[in-house]
């Protein structure tokens, strides 16, 4: 009885071990964070520099939003006031050097041009966003409209 | 009126019981505890613990102010309430302090004692402020930030532009000054229609 009790005592002392030893935290999704295990926390990647004036780029296909070539930090864009029209309004953008918002932001939904930008295209990092020096997260096959039709006019040739 | 009369003729007397010595001295004395007890009081309300040991001012404008470049940036240099909205010099500190009687009421009274309240009155209460810098050619900006060091190289060209064509002296003919352009820098804009924009 003795000898038995003792041997079922180091059978399950010696599961336990084989258990420890086989780990129960899974590697985690690579998300922003990659690496690591579900338990872990990594620490998170410095935060990406928004540059001050950065220059104007190329839209690449007609209707993107222009991203926005400089700093907004802290810029109101509320019921309130709206900071970006400071300069890119209709009044405000040639004293401003800014480029004036586009006609369409000034149509309602009946293709109406109103004389302020209309509600629906009041809230601009909807679609314009500054860029920053991050690295794209994921590769991306994306070509510009110019890269397509050349690669369309190589297919047919 | 007899008292008065009788406190006059006591005070026009020499003194019987105590010396010349220990009048000047103690007088001396005297003005040192109460003039250095006066200014550390004044400079008590002027610590931002004080300003927002009222739940208004910590829940309505300091919460605000935490998200802007003037409370926290990269080499910890900021600015407290009483930086922006006490002048700096004495007597002009002194007159600002009379007029915060005003806020005290207020706060007693609870003008602005909730969120709705003080959205009602932002307008008003931002006005005052513009007006008020506007009028001593944002002093309390250029305290810190003063124009004939600024090196244009390094700020970003409009910004370069903009400071060297409308704020430089004697370039402007209504000489732009920095509230001008610098509004709600450092809490949210009120409701802006009509409000003149640089």
């Amino acid at each position: 009885m003795k000898t038995l009790s003792l041997f079922i005592l180091i059978v399950c002392f010696a599961g336990f071990a084989w258990a420890a030893e086989k780990s129960l935290d899974p590697s985690a999704p690579d998300g922003l964070r990659k690496g690591g295990t579900l338990t872990e926390t990594l620490p998170a990647e410095p935060i990406a520099d928004e540059p001050r004036a950065s220059g104007r780029e190329v839209r690449n296909w007609p209707e993107q939003p222009p991203v926005i070539p400089h700093s907004i930090r802290g810029y109101q864009v509320d019921k309130r006031y709206n900071q970006c029209l400071t300069c890119h309004s209709r009044t405000a953008a040639p004293e401003a050097g800014a480029p004036m918002v586009s006609v369409t932001h000034f149509m309602d939904r009946n293709g109406q041009t109103r004389s302020a930008v209309t509600p629906g295209r009041y809230f601009c990092t909807q679609c314009h966003v500054p860029q920053t020096d991050a690295e794209p997260l994921v590769g991306n096959g994306f070509k510009s409209a110019e890269e397509v039709i050349v690669g369309e006019g190589e297919d047919s040739k | 009126m007899k008292r008065l009369r009788h406190y006059w003729s006591l005070l026009r007397r020499p003194s019987v019981h105590y010396s010349l010595g220990f009048l000047t001295l103690g007088g001396f004395l005297a003005g040192i505890v109460f003039w250095g007890g006066f200014n550390t009081a004044m400079e008590a309300t002027n610590t931002e613990q004080f300003c927002i040991g009222c739940h208004e001012m910590k829940v309505n404008p300091y919460d605000e102010l935490k998200t802007t470049i003037h409370y926290t940036n990269r080499s910890g240099v900021r600015a407290t309430c009483s930086d922006c909205h006490v002048p700096h010099d004495w007597t002009d500190k002194i007159a600002r302090k009379m007029e915060a009687s005003k806020e005290v009421w207020g706060w007693i009274f609870g003008t602005i004692d909730t969120q709705e309240k003080y959205e009602e009155k932002r307008r008003v209460l931002a006005e005052r402020e513009w007006q008020r810098l506007k009028a001593n050619d944002s002093l309390e900006c250029r305290n810190c930030h003063e124009f004939e060091f600024m090196d244009f190289t390094q700020q970003g060209p409009r910004a370069a532009r903009m400071h060297a064509n409308a704020l430089a002296p004697g370039q402007d003919e209504e000489g732009a000054t920095c509230i001008d352009c610098h509004k709600g820098i450092a809490h949210e804009l009120p409701d802006m229609s009509g409000v003149h924009q640089r």
